[in-house]
């Protein structure tokens, strides 16, 4: 007999389009979380082959912290009016002018943990009974726990203890009115998954994640990006340096790498590479040991 | 650890890798947890600022060693109270395959968890202490491989530093474990002796162990054969979706997505449509990377039909020589994962393949002790974590084969109606 197989890629292509399918199905109104990064933008080409001759039977949602980078936004806007999809942006700033959010104060104010303020608030006030959200179970360690389908109660919590049981491609999706789930079709997928899969999909990115030179300040041995949402500490100094982001998240608390990658075959050759991993250089996680457990019961990403 | 210096892949390698996926179990202090640390570690699959942090862990819980189980214990009330709560998923490659390791605990919830594990898994490492020899454990875990249809079992005799590397003792627990395993359904079992700790045979032949011929047990993982652990004979393909672009380009396209679930399907096949029972021709079959000449389990394709019929989400395309079971009055294994028990005449909500009905107890035939593989036809209360052989009849026909024909269309899990809990995980005999 003649053998059939697949390589690990296309079982996880294969296995991500199969979970959108399911989405689609079962969900009223499914949503995807875009945030103009790497793991959304294959999400996005998952998409469209999941549904492919037809367009996506759900919108695109970008929940703005208003301290994103520039070229973010400028790569989010292209793809969007290139795939015709409809985008809804929700701000943080919003949420806070309206007073349901307040702003941190001190040397390194980081709005991340707000953006699940407005999140909430957006899934609520769209009806969103489904978020995809590109999350992976090797970039930390509470979410190599977490379901594909992931419930959510009322209040948009994540209750990892009474997480449902998940077996074969059997995928429950019921729940009550007014909860809903994240959904993850890249769980099983890696860093180097995902930049081999941009590679095999010749997928554009945002410049940032290639080599420049970019003024930094080195915080706590993080490379911060410097913009006005930073205030220098004393003894703190702007260097100008060559980088690359390996992550793209807010300004505050995405650390930048010395890096001269400037292709996607040399940041494969860099990921194969790294001894640290890519949030080894994100802030927001290194706030405590279970940062982002926290942060995720209370209804983050 | 010198064959792993090689992780950095060319993309046209990555490309071609393949994957395997298999689950680790053993009871508690076998080592399991110092082997997946190692093969993590020597495939470096684990970074400086996860060992940093763990470390960090480890000396503030008054650990003298790294604890490698704080890698895979990623919640709070893990950590805090020192004990593994779920299935954790771990991810590692060398240049020949991708691994997902299926890591389950050994004592807490210990079915319902392994069960997760096994559903996907195609090979099940099952850890024994070369001390202790074969357990109770050791057979439930292998009950369950079996169970569950995991083709391929590796039995590591773990600690063999400690009994001097000997051959007498890992005979004589390859004997014990043939002798039980005799009554399981696992066609290729294998036996290796290793050290975890030392490294014996993990990665690298140990040269301790010279009256050990066989591999050790990477090069096991790498060279296992899966790939005709699918079903390509019995073609199945459950519609997930109905695709209408209803665009100018593609105005009168209409695809049925969905992922095939088992044999082969071509453009030209005759198929038959269930439950209608309606047959047509397959015209194309889809990707947006091209119309493909054949398709084959796992692959998600949208497939075209000649004749315009009516079909909806959870019917089965299949082919008019080879059908699937269609019927009401289901026999099966079911395995329990919650707290509130079976209800005699209970009813249910039903997922199978992309089909949900719902269902209604008819009757419990017995429960398995999962330690002696005994029937017991008097006890027939199914509670958490119980395992027994059950008929149900559901409100409309399922269109299945058994379990062990086909592991997508013989699954199917059971959930609570009230609370939207997934309750069992059914195997269809």
């Amino acid at each position: 007999m003649q053998s059939y197989s697949l390589s690990h890629l296309q079982q996880l292509e294969s296995e991500a389009i199969f979970i959108m399918r399911e989405v689609a199905s079962q969900f009223e109104r499914p949503v995807l979380l875009f945030s103009g990064g790497k793991d959304s933008i294959c999400m996005v080409r998952l998409a469209e082959k999941a549904f492919f001759p037809a367009r996506l039977p759900f919108p695109l949602m970008h929940i703005d912290t208003g301290h994103n980078f520039p070229e973010t936004i400028a790569f989010r806007d292209a793809l969007v009016s290139k795939l015709g999809v409809e985008l809804v942006v929700r701000s943080v700033q919003d949420s806070i002018n309206e007073g349901r959010a307040v702003e941190e104060t001190g040397p390194n104010p980081s709005r991340n943990g707000l953006q699940t303020v407005t999140l909430l608030d957006a899934i609520e006030e769209f009806g969103f009974d489904a978020a995809f959200g590109g999350a992976r179970r090797d970039e930390e360690k509470a979410r190599a726990k977490e379901r594909f389908f992931s419930h959510r109660d009322q209040f948009g919590q994540w209750n990892p203890r009474q997480q449902r049981a998940e077996l074969w491609n059997l995928f429950n999706g019921r729940k009550q009115v007014g909860e809903h789930f994240r959904v993850f079709p890249l769980s099983n997928w890696t860093e180097m998954d995902v930049w081999q899969y941009i590679a095999r999909e010749k997928l554009a990115i945002p410049d940032i994640y290639f080599t420049h030179e970019r003024e930094v300040v080195n915080r706590k041995g993080v490379w911060l990006a410097k913009s006005s949402y930073i205030t220098l500490m004393r003894g703190e100094q702007y260097e100008q340096r060559q980088v690359r982001f390996r992550t793209v998240g807010d300004m505050t608390c995405t650390g930048a790498v010395e890096s001269e990658a400037d292709s996607i075959a040399s940041i494969i050759q860099e990921v194969a590479a790294a001894k640290v991993t890519e949030r080894g250089s994100r802030t927001d996680d290194r706030r405590s040991e279970a940062a982002m457990e926290d942060r995720k019961k209370q209804g983050y990403f | 650890m010198d064959n792993m210096e090689e992780t950095v892949q060319t993309s046209s390698q990555y490309l071609s890798m393949d994957l395997l996926r298999f689950t680790t179990a053993g009871s508690v202090d076998d080592g399991k947890s110092t082997l997946i640390g190692r093969l993590l570690y020597d495939s470096k699959a684990i970074f400086e600022d996860q060992l940093d942090a763990i470390e960090r862990s480890s000396k503030s819980a008054g650990d003298e060693n790294i604890n490698l189980a704080l890698l895979t214990d990623g919640l709070r009330d893990e950590r805090e109270q020192g004990i593994t709560i779920d299935v954790a998923y771990r991810y590692f490659a060398t240049p020949k395959r991708k691994f997902i390791i299926a890591d389950t605990p050994g004592h807490i919830q210990y079915t319902r968890n392994m069960v997760t594990g096994a559903s996907t898994a195609n090979l099940a490492i099952v850890l024994v202490d070369a001390r202790h020899g074969v357990v109770e454990q050791t057979c439930r875990h292998a009950f369950i491989a079996s169970l569950l249809r995991i083709q391929h079992l590796v039995l590591c005799v773990n600690k063999m530093d400690l009994v001097d590397y000997q051959e007498e003792p890992f005979e004589k627990i390859k004997a014990a474990f043939k002798e039980f395993s005799s009554k399981l359904d696992i066609p290729d079992i294998r036996y290796i002796p290793i050290s975890a700790l030392k490294g014996d045979n993990v990665v690298n032949k140990s040269a301790a162990m010279d009256w050990y011929q066989g591999a050790s047990l990477l090069y096991t993982l790498e060279n296992v054969q899966i790939s005709s652990d699918n079903n390509f004979v019995d073609s199945r393909f459950p519609v997930q979706r109905i695709i209408r672009p209803q665009s100018d380009n593609f105005h009168d396209y209409r695809g049925y997505a969905g992922r095939v679930a088992g044999g082969v399907f071509k453009p030209g096949d005759e198929v038959i449509v269930l439950p209608s029972g309606l047959t047509t021709r397959i015209t194309s079959i889809d990707t947006m990377d091209g119309a493909l000449q054949e398709a084959f389990a796992p692959m998600s394709v949208s497939i075209s039909l000649a004749d315009d019929i009516d079909i909806a989400r959870g019917d089965m395309i299949a082919k008019a020589d080879n059908q699937p079971v269609v019927g009401q009055d289901i026999e099966l294994m079911i395995c329990w994962l919650h707290e509130k028990k079976l209800m005699p005449g209970g009813k249910y909500a039903l997922k199978h393949t992309t089909r949900e009905v719902r269902c209604i107890l008819k009757e419990v035939k017995y429960k398995v002790n999962i330690n002696t593989l005994h029937r017991m036809e008097k006890d027939k209360e199914i509670g958490l974590n119980d395992i027994g052989r059950i008929l149900i009849r559901t409100t409309i026909p399922l269109l299945y084969d058994s379990y062990k024909k086909n592991r997508t269309t013989g699954s199917l899990i059971l959930i609570d109606e009230f609370t939207n809990e997934t309750v069992g995980a059914g195997m269809i005999i």
